[in-house]
């Protein structure tokens, strides 16, 4: 069985890209389009990891992060941070948050693919 | 020879090297132009031959190869596309570079005219830039030392993850996989911290590592494997060896040392126990000193450690050194004389029959034998070098002729002696030239002939026995038997009426000045070729064999000897004279009474079961005036594909024979190809079967 990711953006060009890239390198991908959805969705489904930008509508990133780690069965589910250069502060938000590590914008596919590599079994 | 003069040569060897991996790499990028690691390789190359030939006075050399290294740097960078051109440029100035090169070893100049325009080409190829002043570009020609990407260095890491590790989602295990795949690493887990089971929290890390990696990468490489968990552990790095140390002068550390390295001990504990006999690290659990768990970690270290320098020690030893070619002969004529001194000793032994002096000269031989297979095999060069020169050669003519040609080749791991390589070179060059002139037809015509557009030329080499055989095969034209016999009958080498196989008419094709060709082109068709082709190749105790078919192609096969010092040979003897035949051209050996040989008297043919075998006798051959004996002795040999013997007094037996040459005085000598030295002291005479059997 293929591993679930899935990501959350209020941009649609980087969904499609990292839905593509993701489903290229072999895992099945959830899309969802800020936090407050992306939290829905994962209470009604199983995900293997997260990824998650950081400024959307409605639920942030950072917000979404606290309340994943606060589900029981995402204790310690491995969550991405997508963030730019200029926020590297809220890098170690994240990280306090509970996130196991970030890509910084932009992003190159195989990157992605390395990262998510680097954290998923 | 002095210092500075033997740089230059080594100087002059290397460049001659890395012109010649020049030429390959940029007909290998012509083939995939996308391939980066071939332009890092020509820039490299050019890199190389710049720098050292500033170092050792090529003034022009690296004034010029800087224009070729700066448009290859804007290659690598992206600037200049991969195109023809380029290729076409690149190999022009590989050629002048080889022509400088050339011309220095002469102590002569070469005109700057030819340069200038090739540099001018090259920077037409860069958009918006004239050719500029080299002067001023040579002071900012780039000299940083690069590197070394092949060296490893040791590190010592210690990963200790904070308790809470796992509540961001990492999982230890991959970070260490990632480790491991770094380079060659020797990782200990650390338990000793796992707390009694009542105050066990099973969403805590308890576990640390120790994780001895050797490897290419650099400290901050490594460093990036742990970037997401810097702040959720103790994090340790350090260099433990490096690279650049002798491997003789490291000495793996005691495990005293590496424990105190690692603060897992202190000073005065080590001193403490210091003063008992036993193993250090026996001691120190033993006094309660120290976790067992960390000497383990710790000799897991020192094996490391051991490892590491034992495989670097290995690696020093299959490096290779250089060495002067006339070095190399001196040695094979030296164990050229040591195994006739060897044979003498035999010979003497024999005679005085003493058991503890036939022991020793029984294990001489055993030795000299495997001094002679090893001094040998020194003088083997491998094939595909010669080979992959031929591409160039394919690439220009076939351009030039407007056909399209692919050259593939076979066996280039096929090794030869250096001597039989080299002279090979030319009758080669010479039968490719043919291929491709007249072998291999325009695109058009193929296209008619329901061929693929783009000809094929094979060079194969395989071993065959004590020979080696060479194989240039086309899918071209082929030999057309009409056109060579009706040449063959104007030129009044047959007549009219002859019946003649297909074989015998390729022969033809081996007579002095023969071509078929209906014009003459710069490439072929002068008819000075083949029949010097045939004689280089049977001058290396070679033969040559044509099979064609008309309009499939043709195939033409070059039968070498491994070797042209020293042969395996059948020594026989008529009257009170020995002679050597080579032992692989020998097919058998049969007796020859008198009444058999009476019977077909005037017709020198025998019957060897149910086959015509002609024969000579070599006592008529070499006018030997001795009497007959009762029961002779032929030696059938197989000569071009025919069957041929010679008769001979008898048979005496194999013969280590070390080939020496009979010198310019009797050069003109037909039926001797050199001479050897017996046990005994004489004289044996080794025959060319070649020339006999004409």
């Amino acid at each position: 069985m293929s591993k679930i990711i899935m990501t959350a953006d209020d941009s649609a060009s980087i969904r499609q890209m990292v839905g593509f890239t993701l489903k290229q390198a072999g895992y099945d991908v959830i899309e969802a389009v800020d936090g407050r959805d992306a939290l829905s969705k994962i209470t009604n489904s199983t995900i293997h990891m997260l990824l998650t930008d950081l400024n959307m509508p409605n639920m942030d990133g950072i917000e979404l992060i606290k309340q994943v780690r606060a589900l029981p069965d995402y204790r310690f589910m491995p969550i991405i941070l997508l963030t730019t250069e200029s926020q590297a502060e809220k890098k170690q938000e994240g990280k306090a948050a509970g996130a196991t590590g970030w890509i910084i914008k932009p992003f190159k596919p195989d990157q992605l693919v390395g990262v998510v590599k680097k954290v998923l079994k | 020879m002095n210092d500075a003069v033997q740089h230059i040569e080594v100087y002059r060897q290397e460049a001659e090297e890395l012109l010649v991996e020049i030429e390959e790499t940029v007909l290998d990028l012509e083939e995939n132009p996308d391939d980066t690691e071939a332009i890092n390789k020509l820039f490299r190359a050019m890199h190389t031959i710049k720098g050292s030939g500033a170092m050792f006075g090529f003034d022009e050399i690296a004034e010029f190869t800087h224009h070729v290294e700066t448009t290859l740097d804007k290659v690598r960078n992206g600037d200049i596309p991969v195109s023809r051109e380029l290729i076409d440029l690149i190999l022009l100035s590989r050629d002048r570079i080889n022509e400088m090169l050339n011309a220095a070893q002469k102590g002569i100049t070469v005109t700057q005219e030819a340069g200038e325009t090739i540099i001018a080409s090259l920077n037409a190829l860069q958009p918006g830039k004239t050719a500029g002043n080299p002067q001023q570009e040579k002071k900012t020609a780039p000299a940083t030392p690069t590197r070394d990407p092949e060296a490893e260095n040791t590190y010592r890491i210690r990963f200790s993850p904070h308790q809470d590790l796992f509540l961001s989602g990492t999982e230890p295990a991959l970070i260490i996989e990632e480790l491991r795949n770094l380079g060659q690493a020797t990782i200990v887990a650390q338990w000793k911290d796992i707390p009694p089971f009542s105050s066990f929290h099973p969403e805590s890390c308890y576990l640390y590592w120790d994780i001895i990696l050797t490897t290419s990468k650099t400290i901050n490489e490594i460093k990036d494997v742990f970037i997401f968990v810097e702040d959720n552990c103790d994090l340790s790095i350090e260099l433990l060896d490096d690279d650049q140390i002798p491997v003789d002068e490291k000495e793996p550390k005691k495990i005293g040392e590496i424990l105190l390295e690692r603060n897992d001990l202190k000073p005065e504990d080590l001193q403490g126990v210091l003063s008992g006999q036993k193993r250090i690290g026996e001691l120190l659990v033993e006094a309660k000193i120290i976790d067992p768990k960390l000497v383990e970690s710790a000799l897991a270290e020192q094996q490391h450690v051991r490892q590491v320098a034992a495989k670097q020690k290995e690696k020093q030893a299959a490096s290779s050194i250089r060495v002067p070619a006339d070095k190399l002969d001196t040695l094979v004529d030296l164990v050229g004389e040591m195994v006739t001194a060897q044979a003498r000793l035999n010979q003497k032994a024999s005679e005085l029959n003493h058991p503890d002096l036939t022991l020793i000269t029984e294990e001489i031989e055993r030795l000299v034998a495997g001094l002679r297979d090893n001094t040998m095999s020194l003088r083997m060069l491998q094939i595909g070098v010669t080979f992959s020169s031929f591409k160039r050669l394919v690439r220009d003519l076939s351009n030039e002729l407007g056909k399209e040609i692919n050259l593939t080749t076979e066996g280039g791991e096929t090794e030869l002696d250096k001597t039989v390589i080299e002279r090979l070179n030319d009758p080669l060059v010479h039968i490719i030239r043919n291929s491709i002139d007249h072998g291999i037809e325009s695109p058009e015509v193929r296209q008619k002939a329901g061929k693929p557009k783009e000809g094929t030329i094979k060079l194969s080499a395989e071993h065959s026995g004590a020979h080696v055989a060479i194989r240039i095969s086309d899918d071209g034209a082929g030999l057309d038997t009409e056109v060579i016999r009706a040449k063959a009958m104007e030129r009044g080498l047959i007549t009219s009426d002859e019946n003649l196989t297909d074989k015998d008419i390729f022969q033809f094709i081996f007579a002095p000045g023969f071509s078929t060709a209906k014009s003459v082109t710069d490439v072929s068709g002068r008819g000075v070729g083949m029949d010097v082709v045939k004689r280089n190749v049977e001058s290396l105790r070679g033969t040559i064999e044509i099979e064609s078919q008309k309009g499939n192609g043709t195939t033409i096969t070059l039968k070498l000897p491994l070797t042209l010092a020293i042969i395996d040979g059948l020594m026989v003897n008529i009257g009170n004279d020995y002679f050597i035949l080579p032992l692989s051209s020998v097919e058998e050996c049969v007796e020859l009474d008198k009444k058999k040989a009476d019977k077909v008297k005037g017709r020198n043919i025998l019957n060897v079961r149910g086959e015509v075998v002609p024969y000579i006798r070599l006592r008529d051959q070499f006018e030997i005036q001795q009497e007959r004996p009762e029961l002779e002795h032929i030696v059938i040999t197989e000569v071009n594909g025919e069957r041929i013997g010679f008769v001979v007094d008898s048979v005496i037996g194999g013969h280590q024979t070390v080939i020496k040459s009979l010198g310019p005085a009797f050069k003109d000598i037909q039926d001797i190809s050199g001479a050897t030295i017996l046990g005994d002291g004489t004289v044996a005479l080794i025959l060319d079967v070649n020339k006999l059997a004409r």
